[in-house]
């Protein structure tokens, strides 16, 4: 049960990205293409289960006994780029076709926000071990929502002829309000479902 | 001595992951086809995909492993790309096929009737959100020179109410096709040499109140053609140009005359391009 409050929980009613508003970048660059959103959803699933589960580790192994909580931000983001690289390098080698479905997107996930918050927010919410890689997994899963959906939207808003003015980003970023507002609608569903 | 742990504890975490990831680099290293580089550096990496691969890394690795023949994909770089491709590969020189604008429209002021007379800002977008523009045919070009504007190379000119492309002037960019609010203008590859010069999909008669030239779906070109190549869908003739080829035919026995037939070649297109 707990851990599906947790899935529940990071997929509709706290979802990074149209919730709490993490991990817009990538929202807004590659929801273009329905194929790119797909490839990216995947990387970041991968990464963020990945994520969680190595800095969790490195959390509980190094950071408390040494009294080093203060220190995580920049420690996870150094974990995190070098885990993705090494994760690149290992698919390329390992895994060529998962490699040249998310090959492109690794690189790009070094630095999302969405991926440092989950580690985060782990350790703010003092998740074991399984919690923690499930609770990566579903703001994986919910960033995927995010842009798979953001992705239909956008596909209409390519035929919909706006206003000059508010042709491309402008308008895209009007729909990824109004995206966000229908998420709104979660709000305390979690707790009711699950509390 | 906290500070010191701080320090030493980042340090160290950076230190191992570096150390991971150059033993990583080195262990795992995946070999490339050494022909690989020296051929993704004469690709111009727009990635825009008009090859049919994903991407100009795509290209480079067909190319470069062989599963891929043809040096004359890249249309973004054009013939200077395809030039150093043969280079690089030994394979023979082949011209590219770019793309040029069309106009399917061969409505001028002399064949079209108006059926108001439009004043306002000289603009077709402006004229196309009164009632669809001032012309009776709402399908073709207003003929106030829109494309004209936003030509980088001045290949199009509106000589009496008609867009008409310069085609050896035409580089492709498309930015007509994308400003024209009636998409009238459309890209085709510059090897083909018939075009049907015609948009209105209203029934012969309709048609033919509004304009002279217009495709009045008579079939007479369906019927006539040899390759079967011509379907009239929806009261228009549309051409099939993987079976077209290039007689010229239709134009001979179009009664209205908006079938054409005429070289198409682009602004870079190698004089021996053909189809």
């Amino acid at each position: 049960m707990k851990y599906m409050l947790i899935l529940f929980t990071l997929v509709f009613t706290e979802n990074y990205v149209l919730v709490q508003f993490l991990g817009i970048c990538p929202f807004l660059g590659v929801s273009q293409k329905f194929s790119s959103c797909i490839g990216m959803s995947g990387a970041v699933i991968f990464v963020m289960t990945l994520a969680s589960a190595v800095t969790w580790g490195i959390f509980q192994a190094l950071m408390i006994p040494l009294h080093l909580e203060f220190m995580r931000t920049i420690i996870f983001i150094l974990v995190i780029a070098a885990l993705v690289q090494l994760v690149e390098i290992v698919l390329k080698k390992y895994m060529p076709p998962l490699y040249k479905a998310l090959g492109v997107y690794l690189p790009l996930i070094t630095t999302n926000c969405a991926v440092l918050a989950v580690t985060i927010l782990n350790i703010d919410n003092s998740y074991g071990f399984l919690e923690s890689c499930m609770s990566g997994f579903s703001a994986g899963l919910g960033f995927s929502l995010a842009l798979i959906l953001f992705c239909g939207v956008r596909k209409s808003l390519e035929r919909a002829h706006p206003p000059k003015c508010f042709e491309g980003l402008p308008i895209s970023l009007v729909a990824a309000a109004f995206t966000s507002m229908t998420f709104m609608g979660f709000t305390g569903m979690a707790e009711n479902m699950f509390g | 001595m906290e500070i010191l742990y701080a320090v030493l504890v980042l340090a160290g975490i950076g230190a191992v992951c570096s150390v991971l990831l150059v033993l990583a680099a080195k262990f795992m290293h995946v070999p490339v086809d050494e022909k690989f580089p020296k051929i993704r550096e004469c690709l111009p990496g727009a990635n825009c995909g008009a090859c049919g691969y994903a991407g100009c890394d795509g290209y480079a690795s067909a190319l470069a492993s062989g599963e891929e023949e043809k040096i004359n994909k890249c249309v973004a770089g054009g013939d200077a790309v395809a030039k150093a491709l043969a280079a690089a590969t030994g394979a023979e020189f082949e011209d590219v096929v770019e793309q040029v604008a069309i106009v399917r429209c061969s409505g001028d002021c002399n064949t079209v009737k108006n059926k108001e007379a439009y004043q306002g800002l000289a603009s077709c977008a402006a004229a196309k959100l009164l009632y669809g523009g001032p012309s009776m045919c709402v399908y073709g070009c207003i003929g106030l020179g829109d494309c004209e504007h936003v030509c980088p190379e001045g290949a199009i000119r509106v000589v009496d109410g008609l867009a008409r492309v310069n085609y050896r002037a035409c580089i492709g960019c498309g930015m007509c096709v994308k400003t024209c609010p009636n998409q009238v203008i459309t890209l085709m590859p510059d090897v083909e040499r018939v075009i049907v010069g015609c948009r209105n999909h209203e029934k012969g008669a309709n048609t033919r109140k509004a304009c002279a030239k217009g495709c009045i779906g008579c079939k007479k070109c369906e019927r006539e053609c040899p390759q079967g190549a011509i379907t009239v869908v929806d009261n228009l003739s549309q051409i099939d140009y993987d079976k077209c080829v290039d007689c010229g035919h239709c134009q001979d026995v179009c009664p209205v005359g908006c079938v054409h037939f005429r070289d198409f070649r682009g602004a870079h297109t190698h004089p021996e391009g053909t189809k």
